[in-house]
């Protein structure tokens, strides 16, 4: 803070109106303000602190200081340093007589305490005194601390009270209660339950102000519940009508508009009530019409209430006419130059293609240049919308899009959302699986560790399914190229956990199959991800069992195993691991290179992931055992079910409960009713199981042939049959069909409903729109990814990249088509008509002058850097008061000076208190000969509001 | 629902932070900083707006304001339109330059307990009260007025109204 520095401390004492502090808050205040650094902050805060708890512990604190005090405690704690040791203070100042100590009080209390706070009992009998209090600033006080401090225990203490100030005579204080009451609901609906109609009655008070703050509540309450109160919708429409028509006092308007809040409150209560109720909408279509008629364009306010129109309609049932006037409204938000607006325009754009999917495509070229601004939060809204937009016609050119933006961020909240986003679309779009893996690598790659390990098993099952059934070839080549590019990506650095287990197993799965890779080419990357990965033990878990599968299949086929020696070393490493899971799997793999090919091969068969293990239910393959065990004398197994018939006989029951265990030693009470589902177990296991229990599968010994059959279930689960699959293949398929065989043309036409890419061929021969015209340079390559975006007729960026998998790309001869899609559009006669921040009133300016004298005067101190001197004259409301320099004054003559602000100051004379000064300050400005000529505009423009 | 209102100057130190759901002193400290963090990343000339669902949870949106060395900033949820948002930016600004003539940020440090008075009148319990400058200048012109009124009677020194009294 430059300007605190040199400003005289009389000059700010001059500044503070009927709230004056002492020396010492201003003195902290402006040490603060001069500090250098946090640590210098923190440590004049800290003997603040001192001093204070020092000073309040004084006995006798006179009351003014104790007020001064308190305020102290407030700042430090906006600091964000503990103040804690004050609040009893603030609480008892809240009991002082004298207006001013009890509202600072409670200022204090409401700033400090939370509701659940213990001081708050000590706080509950003044509110229920100050309630009943005859001043009505004490009342609206206390309202006030009671919004904040009053938890669902304390309301009835205070809820007598308050419901009696809804009859108040004040209409501030009736407007607090029915908020306090508002309030109360949001904390606790139970306890206000009794008490909701008297928001209905308050809707017909004779002010204004109080129906207005009713709309809160009702808000609300009309969200939990549309059917009760489908009654008042005339009710709305009438209110709304007359606000519209300027029934309301003068007072209420705001910039021009007649009470706009109390109007987009109406309209967010009507969208909730019409919803799907055609009845209820005809009754807005009149006033909404009305509405897009009357506002007023070129202010903010106007702006919002058209964006609210826009909003309602799109929950309404509109009627054609008023869908009209809302794409107009939304084409005059995108063409604006604001930001602001354009942010509107694909917010909505964004809820109305819900209503009519060809709204966007009007708007094609608009969406793309959002696309590319540099506003993130326009960006963003424009990725929604393109979410909102995606068909299989488009997909990969937004989800290419989103994945490069989600490369560029580095918000992390984001990134997970959008990288989800991208894994739905993908997943219900995709043109092809080849495409698909290719996303799913760079969504793992990028975002690996923010997306849902579903995902991954997703990935893992398509590529181990593959197409289908009959096209192994396809198969083959799919699963080779998700090797190939695994093998490209896994010597990266730092690649997330969930994406290497995913190439850890694809590796090990196929790594070898189509004898391109060696084993120990792929055994060795396997080693080089344990190595790297080290202190992941899920990812050397699936490095592992990828070994073991490649050593598997190797042995099966009859080719001698040649362990390399860091394989060998890692398993070493892991037979002493302390994870118990790693173990296991060591053990496992050291025992499974040494058996014979015949067993191996039925352990771990080549390519069976997605195979039917059969499991046999009875157990049968142990037959010849049990015969045996029965022959040398055990007992025959007798069910549970037959057992029960026969519980008397308990010392039997036991013999035959174990009659597979050979050894009859051990026979325990518990082990009386074995669970029968044991041996079902098996084939529960080929359901598609949350994926986490894939990682810590149960492990089998592997020397018996129950075990393997185990085992295989386990490695199983990635079976997933009669499980809906999730990336639609009835569209891929049809796209993919559609694709190989018609040419583009009649591809598109024949999905018009869904992507309107017949306009194309039938506006191929209207001129160019006038949209076209005014920006004569576009960019062919916006206009491509326009085209491929919004299904236009061609793109030549989408075959290009297509042209691989030859897919249903169109001809590039009608390259320039999607030119025509553009709707004509009359050239907007006021370029910047929307842009709210140019002076376009002169209300405006009135209300905001006094800003631009104070961004002059930054700007002043910027320019010169040390001259602050002169800010401290300018900032002085004594006119008199010398200016020391004229250089930095300059930008602050240039727009005082200027002939708009001339004729303003006309009209300012009777508006404000400001304009005395800035006439004064101007006369000033000419007494010292400068003659500012031209007026600043981007001054204006960062202004005025 | 607004959830709350902030101000800042450029260099991100709190010039006056009220929120209307409670927050630890830590949490709202975190809060400011990140929202600061966010404000000064974003050039100059473009949207209002942002999403800070980050920050303060689900379905929260955030519209700010720049004013010479002050940010403005309002949180608020998404059953608030946000260009309305920005233009009770615009009746505080409007309020706070009526009440301080040609308001600047020292104002706004020096009168921390007037602009708590001020904001307690255009947004009540996260909700809109009032939007016209006029009536909130009206209703904290009363407050100063019956304050001072309660001030000279009890706030002067007992030593000096004895004196007085002589």
């Amino acid at each position: 803070m430059e300007q605190l520095k040199t400003i005289g401390r009389e000059l700010a004492m001059g500044s503070q109106g009927g709230f004056g502090q002492s020396k010492e808050f201003l003195d902290l205040v402006k040490s603060i303000g001069e500090s250098r650094s946090k640590a210098e902050e923190d440590r004049i805060v800290l003997s603040e602190i001192d001093i204070l708890k020092r000073k309040l512990l004084e006995p006798d604190v006179p009351k003014r200081k104790m007020k001064e005090y308190i305020i102290r405690l407030v700042y430090i704690e906006m600091l964000g340093h503990d103040a804690s040791f004050g609040y009893i203070h603030a609480v008892k100042m809240t009991h002082d007589d004298n207006l001013l100590l009890k509202r600072t009080g409670y200022l204090a209390v409401t700033l400090f305490l939370d509701e659940d706070h213990d001081l708050i009992i000590l706080i509950v009998n003044t509110i229920q005194k100050d309630l009943r209090s005859d001043n009505y600033l004490v009342v609206c006080a206390a309202l006030n601390a009671v919004c904040r401090l009053i938890n669902e225990e304390t309301i009835p203490a205070v809820l007598p009270q308050v419901v009696d100030l809804l009859n108040h005579g004040k209409e501030a204080v009736r407007k607090k209660a029915i908020m306090a009451l508002h309030r109360f609901h949001r904390k606790s609906p139970s306890s206000v339950s009794h008490l909701v109609s008297n928001f209905r009655r308050k809707l017909c008070d004779s002010d204004p102000g109080v129906m207005g703050a009713t709309l809160c509540p009702l808000f609300d309450l009309i969200s939990e519940d549309v059917a009760s109160y489908k009654d008042l919708v005339s009710s709305f429409v009438g209110i709304l009508k007359q606000v519209t028509e300027r029934k309301l006092p003068k007072s209420y308007d705001y910039h021009q508009m007649p009470a706009p809040f109390i109007q987009i409150k109406l309209l967010k209560i009507m969208a909730l009530l019409s919803s799907g109720d055609k009845s209820a909408s005809e009754m807005m279509y009149m006033v909404l019409g009305d509405l897009f008629r009357k506002c007023d364009s070129s202010t903010n306010i106007g702006n919002a209430i058209l964006y609210e129109c826009i909003r309602c309609i799109s929950c309404i049932i509109p009627s054609p006419k008023l869908l009209e006037d809302a794409a107009e409204a939304i084409s005059k938000f995108l063409k604006s130059d604001s930001h602001n607006l354009k942010y509107m325009g694909i917010d909505g754009l964004g809820r109305l293609i819900k209503i009519s999917s060809d709204i966007a495509e009007q708007h094609q070229l608009a969406v793309i240049d959002c696309l590319e601004d540099p506003d993130d939060t326009l960006k963003r809204k424009t990725f929604e919308l393109l979410y909102k937009m995606t068909k299989s016609s488009n997909v990969e050119v937004i989800v290419d899009r989103m994945i490069d933006y989600m490369i560029s961020i580095n918000d992390n909240h984001y990134k997970t959302e959008i990288a989800s986003r991208c894994v739905e679309l993908a997943e219900q779009f995709a043109p092809s699986n080849q495409w698909f893996i290719q996303i799913m690598n760079k969504v793992f790659e990028h975002a690996g560790d923010l997306v849902n390990i579903k995902v991954a098993h997703n990935l893992m099952r398509l590529i181990a399914e593959g197409f289908g059934e009959d096209d192994d070839d396809a198969d083959n080549k799919l699963r080779l190229s998700a090797v190939e590019s695994y093998l490209q990506i896994i010597s990266e650095p730092k690649l997330p956990s969930l994406f290497l287990q995913v190439i850890s197993w694809v590796l090990g799965e196929y790594g070898t199959a189509d004898g391109k890779y060696s084993a120990s080419y792929i055994s060795g990357k396997l080693c080089d991800v344990a190595d790297a990965y080290s202190s992941d033990e899920t990812v050397k878990g699936y490095a592992v069992s990828a070994l073991m599968k490649i050593y598997a299949f190797e042995i099966a086929s009859g080719r001698k195993v040649d362990v390399l020696p860091e394989c060998q070393s890692l398993i070493e490493e892991l037979l002493a691991s302390h994870s118990t899971d790693l173990q296991q799997r060591a053990y496992e793999l050291q025992a499974l290179l040494s058996l014979d090919a015949r067993t191996v091969e039925s352990i771990l068969p080549l390519d069976a992931s997605c195979e039917d293990i059969e499991v046999d239910k009875d157990l049968s393959f142990l037959n010849g055992y049990i015969q045996q065990a029965i022959e040398s004398g055990a007992q025959p197994y007798v069910s549970e079910r037959e057992r029960s018939g026969g519980m008397f006989e308990t010392t039997d029951y036991h013999s035959q409960d174990h009659h597979e265990v050979t050894s009859h030693a051990l026979r325990f009470e518990a082990y009386e009713l074995p669970k029968p589902s044991v041996p079902s177990q098996p084939s529960a296991a080929l359901v598609p199981v949350p994926e986490p229990s894939y990682y810590s599968e149960p492990h089998q010994p592997i020397s018996t042939s129950s075990s393997v059959s185990e085992r295989e279930s386990s490695e199983i689960k990635l079976r997933l049959d009669g499980v809906k699959q999730k990336w639609g293949r009835p569209s891929y398929q049809s796209s993919t069909s559609a694709s190989s065989s018609t040419p583009p043309q009649a591809a598109n036409g024949t999905s018009t409903h869904s992507d309107g890419g017949g306009v194309a061929s039938s506006s191929s021969s209207k001129p160019r729109s006038s949209y076209e015209s005014k920006k004569p340079e576009i960019d062919p390559e916006k206009q491509r990814l326009a085209a491929s975006l919004f299904g236009g007729s061609s793109s030549s960026s989408r075959s290009d990249r297509k042209s691989s998998s030859g897919g249903h790309k169109p001809a590039k001869g009608t390259a320039n088509k999607p030119l025509a899609t553009v709707p004509k559009e009359s050239p907007i006669t006021v370029p910047d008509l929307l842009d709210f921040d140019e002076p376009t009133g002169t209300s405006d300016v009135a209300a905001t002058d006094p800003f631009k004298e104070l961004e002059g005067l930054m700007e002043s101190s910027r320019q010169d850097g040390g001259g602050s001197t002169d800010v401290m004259g300018l900032y002085s409301t004594d006119a008199s008061a010398p200016v020391k320099t004229t250089t930095s004054v300059d930008s602050l003559l240039s727009e005082l000076s200027d002939s708009s602000r001339g004729t303003y100051h006309q009209s300012q004379t009777t508006k404000g208190p400001n304009s005395k000064e800035a006439l004064e300050k101007d006369a000033l400005v000419r007494q010292m000969g400068v003659n500012p000529t031209s007026q600043n505009p981007t001054l204006f423009k960062d202004l005025l509001g | 629902m607004i959830k709350a209102v902030m101000m800042m100057n450029t260099q991100g130190k709190p010039r006056l932070a009220k929120f209307y759901d409670f927050f630890t002193v830590e949490k709202q400290q975190e809060l400011i900083r990140g929202v600061f963090s966010v404000l000064c990343s974003r050039p100059e000339n473009i949207s209002n707006f942002l999403e800070i669902d980050s920050l303060f949870g689900p379905d929260s949106w955030l519209v700010y304001k720049h004013y010479a060395t002050l940010y403005f900033v309002l949180v608020f949820d998404g059953s608030e339109n946000e260009l309305a948002m920005l233009d009770l930016i615009q009746v505080l600004v409007e309020t706070l330059d009526k009440c301080f003539s040609n308001v600047c940020e020292l104002d706004i440090v020096f009168n921390y307990s007037k602009m708590h008075t001020v904001l307690d009148e255009i947004v009540f319990g996260g909700q809109v009260l009032e939007t016209s400058s006029t009536e909130v200048m009206k209703a904290v012109e009363d407050i100063s007025k019956l304050e001072a009124a309660s001030n000279a009677v009890s706030l002067v020194p007992k030593s000096v109204s004895r004196w007085r009294g002589r």
